[in-house]
């Protein structure tokens, strides 16, 4: 088997000093292959943001490794984080984090921008984005004039807009309704079948669900790891899903 | 990512933000034009105040007589005047003026009548000495005065009491019982104290002592320095002259004339200068200073609310310099157009009166002004953008 793209061993996250002492993590261990689609459930508390956060660079581990694609992000750079961050991983926010005032497109233009690709290439690939969370006639939108499903939608289309090697998703579906859940969801599918790497963070079990592997988090220790679907095979979607809770 | 990819995005950012743009301009615009503006009305009533002491003649020297009128040895004559004319004994002296003054001349036109406060008998170099030019018609001439003739030149308050919406010139007017010809009008002169420097009639010297004085001794003699440099040293060839005339031997402590001269007031308006420019660095210091504060602030507030978003950004992958050249260059764009519009403002402000002063741009301060702006802005912009990047993205995400 070839490399993981994620792997992380006895992750430990510790906030404040002292008596105000919190450990987010205590010791988590995971790897993550090629294709797979992971959701990371947890109640809240759980640690699961604080893991989230380090896996898409944004925050950084108090000890452990993370090894992204087979590089040690703990010892890089400022310059080389950033370049990690736009080139390796696509992140999506709960709250959307889409920039205020500024076009759907060119939201998604932005990483391609910091990646210096050209603008007549980056126009192209951000539609063909677009196109993809099935947004294309929306483009010129701006995040105020969509509604919160659509814009979760742009801010997926920005994210795999690099072509990264991790898809890392936040709560995608915590500020949503339950159809603008199902159309997220059904982006994820597609791209999960279409080979892209997929980690999840929800505390919706019809979400983690429809994942092929489901990990799950209580005070920052992993205490259970299931493989739900086969890694080479598309997920199992909202109807197998359902018959599997039934 | 190209410079001019940063520039654009800074224009983007700009223009994603109209509102914050437009105020954070206008905040950077008033502090500049505030600054050139109080500086420039300081300026302009420092001049105008400048403009006044000079109007009175700054290189006269008048003489008096101090001795009660008609005792022929202390009196002021022509002779004495026409001896300060030396190029040997006062080469510092450029002109001398013998005048006598009536104060109980009635000017008669029509049936109108008007008490002159102040009429004068001079020579034509009495014009420039005292700073009084005519302003319609012409001043007599040098052969009037020899000849006698009776023309005379009016104050304004004379020409509008006795001529009102009548051109003077031309017109004849009685004055003790004799005909004057009006043959000009002075310009009207800023009065100083409680006299109206423009009620008065000048008329030659001669037709003057014929009519009113008779021929006794002078009122004053006006003598013009060459420079105002050397009203000193004309003072001095010109007591040496007149102690010579007046037989003032060496060892008396007092003269029968008195010398006044307008160093006291050069003095005068030398301190008033200083003054004002303390005034003004104290005005352009405190101008600058809260301009400068409403910059900070804008720019503050404007990157502090925009945390976020370069959480954001750094979250898509985007290197520290690239997010703080932005910002940079959106500081800097705001405060050299917001600057320059300041200073537009302030040029144009300048065209109309202020509170009753023309104001005069002094252009150190448009510079100092839009210097500082520009620095403020870029500095307060920049520090909290620069802080901003070197966030972790977490920590700037989450910052409220």
């Amino acid at each position: 088997m070839n490399k993981p793209v994620l792997e992380v061993r006895d992750l430990k996250k510790i906030y404040g000093q002292g008596e105000a002492t919190v450990h987010a993590l205590r010791g988590a261990s995971m790897t993550v292959h090629r294709g797979d689609y992971v959701a990371i459930m947890g109640s809240s508390g759980s640690g699961k943001s604080t893991l989230m956060n380090i896996l898409g660079a944004l925050d950084i581990p108090s000890s452990g490794t993370y090894k992204l694609d087979g590089v040690d992000v703990s010892r890089l750079s400022d310059a080389q984080l950033a370049l990690a961050r736009n080139r390796l991983i696509g992140f999506i926010f709960q709250a959307f984090n889409l920039i205020p005032r500024t076009s759907a497109v060119a939201n998604v233009e932005l990483p391609l921008a910091y990646a210096g690709v050209k603008p007549k290439e980056r126009r192209r690939r951000a539609m063909a984005a677009l196109d993809i969370v099935g947004l294309g006639e929306r483009a010129g939108h701006e995040p105020n004039q969509l509604s919160g499903g659509q814009q979760q939608r742009v801010a997926v289309a920005r994210a795999l807009v690099t072509e990264p090697a991790l898809l890392l998703a936040d709560e995608p579906t915590g500020n949503l309704d339950s159809k603008s859940t199902d159309d997220v969801l059904k982006v994820f599918d597609d791209l999960s079948a279409a080979g892209r790497t997929i980690v999840i963070i929800t505390h919706e079990d019809e979400v983690g669900a429809r994942a092929k592997r489901l990990i799950r988090l209580v005070d920052g220790a992993i205490v259970s790891d299931v493989r739900q679907s086969p890694i080479h095979l598309r997920p199992v979607g909202p109807a197998m899903a359902g018959r599997h809770y039934a | 990512m190209s410079i001019f990819e940063v520039i654009r995005f800074s224009l983007r950012g700009l223009s994603a933000n109209k509102l914050r743009s437009a105020l954070t301009m206008l905040g950077i615009l008033i502090g500049v034009a505030a600054v050139i503006l109080l500086v420039a009305v300081g300026n302009g009533s420092a001049k105008a105040i400048s403009d006044r002491i000079e109007a009175l003649g700054t290189n006269t020297i008048t003489v008096m007589s101090t001795g009660r009128g008609g005792s022929s040895s202390t009196s002021l004559t022509k002779d004495m005047a026409d001896a300060l004319v030396d190029a040997e004994l006062a080469p510092d002296v450029k002109s001398v003026s013998p005048v006598v003054s009536s104060s109980s001349a009635t000017m008669t036109y029509e049936g109108t009548d008007h008490s002159v406060a102040t009429f004068v008998g001079t020579t034509p170099s009495w014009f420039a000495a005292s700073s009084t030019p005519v302003g319609t018609g012409a001043m007599f001439t040098e052969d009037d005065v020899d000849q006698g003739r009776r023309v005379v030149v009016l104050g304004q308050t004379v020409a509008e009491e006795l001529f009102p919406g009548v051109d003077p010139i031309d017109k004849q007017v009685t004055v003790g019982g004799a005909l004057f010809t009006i043959v000009g009008v002075l310009d009207e002169k800023s009065s100083t104290g409680f006299n109206d420097a423009n009620d008065t009639a000048v008329a030659p010297l001669t037709a003057v002592q014929q009519v009113l004085t008779g021929y006794g001794a002078l009122t004053s003699i006006i003598v013009e320095a060459s420079d105002p440099d050397k009203v000193d040293a004309a003072q001095d060839q010109v007591s040496t002259i007149l102690d010579q005339k007046l037989d003032v031997s060496e060892s008396s402590s007092s003269t029968p004339y008195r010398i006044q001269n307008a160093s006291s007031l050069l003095e005068t308006q030398t301190e008033t200068a200083d003054t004002f420019t303390t005034l003004l660095g104290a005005v352009a210091a405190i101008s600058l200073l809260v301009g400068g504060i409403g910059i900070t602030n804008i720019m503050l507030v404007t990157v502090t609310e925009r945390t976020r978003e370069i959480g954001i950004r750094k979250a898509l992958g985007a290197p520290r310099r690239v997010i703080l050249n932005q910002f940079l260059i959106e500081a800097m764009l705001l405060s050299v157009l917001g600057g320059g519009l300041g200073v537009v403002t302030a040029l144009i402000g300048s065209h109309f009166e202020i509170v009753g002063v023309k104001p005069v741009i002094v252009p150190s301060s448009i510079a100092l002004a839009f210097g500082v702006s520009v620095a403020i802005g870029l500095f307060f912009g920049g520090l909290p953008a620069a802080r901003a990047a070197r966030l972790r993205p977490i920590d700037a995400l989450r910052y409220e």
